[in-house]
Order: C-alpha cells, then sequence, then structure tokens
C-alpha cells in the first residue's frame, strides 16, 4: 500500500518536473504576412502541450538560446511566384538557418515545409497537387523515420489519422535525390493511400540530420481528441516527441 | 507543313494592377538590393506545338484558337503571339 501511495507521489513529482522544464524551454513560432495557421500552433503548444511558445515575426531575429522553431502553415505572400519562395527569402530564414546547423529542432508544417524546401533547409520541391485541386481531407501517414526530434516517441510504421489542407503538396524529387533520401533515412512520413501524386508519397522528410522536419498535414489540427474524430495520439505523439527531445536537452 | 511552336504569352494590360509582380518586386527583388530593377510584371505562357505551311499561318490558327476559347481575357489581358521554329 506504501509502495503504491510512493509510485504515485513519484510520478507527480515527475510529471511536475516535466511541466517545470516544459515551460523553461522556449519554442518559437514565425509568423509570415499570410501566415494563417500560427494561432492553432501556438494554442497547442501552449494550451495543450504547456510549452512555453511565442510569436516571432519574419522581419525578427530569433534568440540564440531558442530551443525549437516551428514555421507554422498559411499562405504567406499569397502563394505568389510559388508557394513559400518569398518567405523563405525572410531576414529570419538566416537565424532559422543558423539554428537548423547548431541542430535545434525545427518544424515546418504545410506552408512552412514549402518555405524549409524553397530556402533550401529541406531537398526537393513540392509542386502543384496532380488534381490541381486546393485539397482539404483526412488522410493517413505512416511513420517511416522515428529518430528525429518530432517523431521519437512514435513508432515505425504507426499510423496517423491527420488532415491535409493545401493546393502545392507534390513532393517531388528526381531519381538521384530519392535515392539519397532513403540512404540517409529523410523520408519521415508517407501517405498510407494515393494522395496528390507525391513521389513514393511523401508526405513528410527531413534534412541529413534529422533536425529539420517538413511535412504537408497539420499535427496542430489533430493533437487534440475535441478536434480529432478519428484518433488524437499519433499526432499528440509528436508534440510529446518534441517536449521529449528538448526536455532531455535540458 | 512545318511544325511550330507558338508561345502566347499573356500579361495584364499596364493599366490592370498585377500584385503577383508587385510582390516579386517589392518582396524578393528589391529586398535583395536590386534597386535597378523597376517594374515586373508576372504572366503565364503557352506553347502551342502546330503544323503549319509557314510561321505567319500558325500564328494565325493559334491566335483564333485564344480569341474562341477566350484563352486570354481581352478585357484585362495583353497577349503576344509569337512562332518559333521547331
Amino acid at each position: 500500500m506504501l509502495a503504491v501511495f510512493q509510485n504515485k507521489n513519484m510520478v507527480m513529482c515527475t510529471n511536475f518536473i516535466c511541466e517545470i522544464i516544459s515551460r523553461i524551454v522556449k519554442v518559437g513560432v514565425i509568423v509570415f504576412p499570410g501566415s494563417n495557421c500560427d494561432r492553432d500552433m501556438f494554442h497547442v503548444l501552449t494550451d495543450v502541450f504547456h510549452l512555453n511558445a511565442q510569436y516571432f515575426w519574419h522581419e525578427k531575429g530569433l534568440p540564440h538560446d531558442i530551443d525549437a522553431v516551428v514555421l507554422p502553415g498559411g499562405f504567406s505572400y499569397g502563394d505568389r511566384l510559388r508557394a513559400g519562395v518569398i518567405a523563405a527569402n525572410s531576414p529570419i530564414i538566416d537565424d532559422v538557418k543558423k539554428l537548423a546547423n547548431k541542430g535545434i529542432p525545427i518544424l515546418g508544417v504545410c506552408n512552412g515545409f514549402q518555405i524549409l524546401v524553397e530556402s533550401n533547409l529541406l531537398p526537393g520541391v513540392l509542386l502543384k497537387n496532380d488534381s490541381l485541386n486546393f485539397m482539404c481531407q483526412w488522410t493517413n501517414l505512416i511513420v517511416k523515420n522515428n529518430k528525429t526530434p518530432f517523431t521519437n516517441k512514435l513508432q515505425l510504421n504507426q499510423k496517423i489519422p491527420i488532415p491535409i489542407a493545401n493546393g502545392e503538396g507534390r513532393y517531388y524529387a528526381d531519381a538521384q535525390l530519392m535515392h539519397d533520401l532513403k540512404n540517409n533515412n529523410q523520408i519521415v512520413f508517407t501517405y498510407q493511400n494515393y494522395v496528390n501524386g507525391s513521389v513514393q508519397q511523401i508526405a513528410g522528410l527531413c534534412n541529413e540530420d534529422g533536425n529539420v522536419v517538413g511535412m504537408m498535414p497539420h499535427p496542430e489540427r489533430a493533437a487534440e481528441g475535441v478536434i480529432n474524430p478519428i484518433d488524437n495520439i499519433p499526432s499528440s505523439l509528436i508534440f510529446e516527441s518534441l517536449i521529449h527531445t528538448i526536455g532531455v536537452k535540458n | 507543313m512545318l511544325t511550330y511552336i507558338v508561345h502566347v504569352i499573356i500579361e495584364n494590360k499596364p493599366n490592370i494592377s498585377d500584385p503577383e509582380g508587385d510582390t516579386i518586386l517589392n518582396d524578393l527583388v528589391l529586398k535583395g538590393n536590386n534597386s535597378s530593377v523597376k517594374k515586373i510584371r508576372a504572366g503565364k505562357i503557352l506553347k502551342f506545338t502546330v503544323e503549319a505551311s509557314d510561321k505567319k499561318k500558325a500564328e494565325k490558327i493559334v491566335e483564333k484558337i485564344c480569341q474562341e476559347l477566350r484563352i486570354f481575357n481581352p478585357l484585362v489581358s495583353k497577349v503576344v503571339i509569337e512562332a518559333k521554329t521547331n
């Protein structure tokens, strides 16, 4: 009986320490002109996972002691020229590149992924969906790499029910790049079924070091039971992975 | 019969605003210290591969198609149609 009580106390204590750690670490959410998922991301980071998140306008710099950076979804600069290309030239991207080189976890979701690709932080390109339609629907992802800071709490081949909402989400890489992506284990998520013509159904990938991850689907729209009619646990593990990563580091 | 590639370049007329071109100019090119650039107009190019007896005829065929199918909007679009030998 006493042992159980002590265990309970231990769990409470561990939870308390985790809570404290997650309040100390700082996650930056970058806001570009036309970002529209920044608040959803901020809400999930702060209200759901109790992280200390902060908005950073694209013309400002990022603090050097930041623990993680998220580039949210949206339509930066109205997708003019190509989705993400103008935002990729924002002043803040220089800091994102420096942090990426230091191994800080960086996540790009949807337009954030497009910006990471256009700024050469991730390889390849995102083209218009083969239907030429804006696609807004639930999909199933399969985890292909569970070693990244955003997937280390997930199982390999675990299924993630998650929504997509994009017009330019068809990932393309030529044969040489595909070869490299496979060799370096850079493919992080694939769609379970055919969705938009992405080469080898790629939905998300990471850089060679694994700390920069981009994904077209929206984990911030799937990590809470109240807005996920299927199963919110797998998506919430993306955020739990980040907490695990930066919590361990601290 | 020869094969020609007919380029159809469509852009907004000078008096019609072009937010895409303006964004590329103001938020990309000018931020890169390229102050010699004064204006950018965004447009669309279609390439028709056409069989015709000469260059002029190839252009005429495409021009007719563009007008009949309203490939450009005559109210707001400026269009340049030029054939190149394949």
